[in-house]
């Protein structure tokens, strides 16, 4: 099987057409293959958030991940970017659908596209991913521990967002969420609330907490990494991706 | 866990980043992942000054017995010197009779 892939840095346009960087890896086959828009965590534009790129492009979709902190902190080290974004009071959820959307039109505008694309994203990015779903037209969602999606961010915190539950009824596409069930932000309890509601408004969605694992168990050079459930967890986002991103 | 919860205040002094010296104007303190640190959760300083764009940035990941520690040092050092001598104001002097 010819399995031939590219990956490479690429500027896409944003919110309102800014232009911005973005790490985009895709299989060199003609395709139609569908494509993945990936949000990286609030440690930034990173090399495993790159790493996490290049292995859905090894999976046979094209993917593509915003430097979302591209503007404040152009071409900086990914921490320094990640700290002048902290301080800066985090990416706009605006901005940050603008950046999605525009990441998602890349997508659609390659020849090899069958058309569809899906979001993932981890931690803060699960948020984003979750909230993404609900403002823009997309074939699925991957939130993975994604914080505040119900609860309000606590005081003194750097990141000036608010829930996202009261978009729920606009979802676009079905959603997967993968917890940790020892996880604080979010907690089971949060994630329980989300269940409740997108069941009340009958959206497509299928979740999975893990016991013995909390917040970043995808996360491979952190000690928070728990290999029985991110292992799992990737299979179920495959299953997940091959269902609703097929042509 | 990712605690979000942010310190934010200004400073004054110098710091030796990634292209030398240069003056300090902010600090934010956080409990959070860190980027180094073999440990889940660090407290996080980033000594910065934000006009001098990204690079201009001390980083510091730290346990909480590290941290503690470096408290009980700087009152310590602080202590042990006349009062104001360290002060952006210079020490205090002492009143003509």
């Amino acid at each position: 099987m010819y399995d031939a892939m590219m990956a490479e840095t690429v500027k896409i346009n944003g919110h309102q057409g800014d232009e911005v960087e973005a790490y985009l890896a895709r299989p060199l086959t003609p395709g139609p293959s569908g494509g993945v828009v990936v949000i990286h965590h609030m440690p930034g534009y990173d090399q495993s958030t790159k790493e996490m790129v290049r292995k859905f492009a090894a999976h046979g979709y094209a993917a593509i991940c915003p430097n979302l902190y591209w503007r404040e902190a152009p071409g900086a080290a990914p921490d320094d970017a990640a700290a002048t974004a902290r301080a800066a009071g985090g990416v706009p959820d605006e901005r940050l659908i603008g950046d999605v959307a525009g990441a998602a039109a890349y997508l659609r505008g390659l020849t090899s596209s069958n058309g569809k694309v899906g979001v993932i994203g981890h931690c803060s990015g699960g948020r984003q991913a979750f909230l993404s779903a609900c403002e823009l037209d997309l074939d699925a969602a991957v939130d993975c521990y994604g914080a505040f999606v119900v609860n309000t961010p606590p005081e003194g915190s750097p990141l000036k967002v608010r829930p996202v539950l009261p978009l729920a009824e606009k979802l676009s596409c079905p959603v997967l969420g993968l917890f940790g069930a020892d996880d604080q932000f979010p907690a089971p309890d949060e994630v329980a609330t989300l269940e409740a509601e997108l069941t009340k408004l009958g959206k497509e969605f299928e979740f999975h907490s893990y016991e013995g694992a909390g917040h970043a168990f995808f996360a491979v050079d952190r000690p928070s990494y728990r290999p029985a459930a991110a292992v799992e967890g990737w299979q179920r986002i495959f299953e997940f991706y091959g269902r609703t991103l097929a042509a | 866990m990712c605690t979000y919860l942010t310190q934010s205040g200004p400073i004054d002094g110098s710091g030796k980043g990634p292209n030398g010296w240069f003056t300090l104007t902010q600090a934010t303190v956080y409990v959070d992942h860190p980027q180094h640190a073999p440990y889940e959760h660090t407290v996080n300083i980033d000594l910065a000054n934000p006009k001098l764009g990204p690079a201009a940035r001390v980083g510091l990941e730290l346990t909480e017995e590290g941290a503690l520690a470096l408290i009980e040092s700087i009152r310590a050092a602080l202590a042990s010197a006349p009062p104001g001598l360290a002060s952006a104001n210079g020490p205090a002097r002492p009143v003509a009779a």
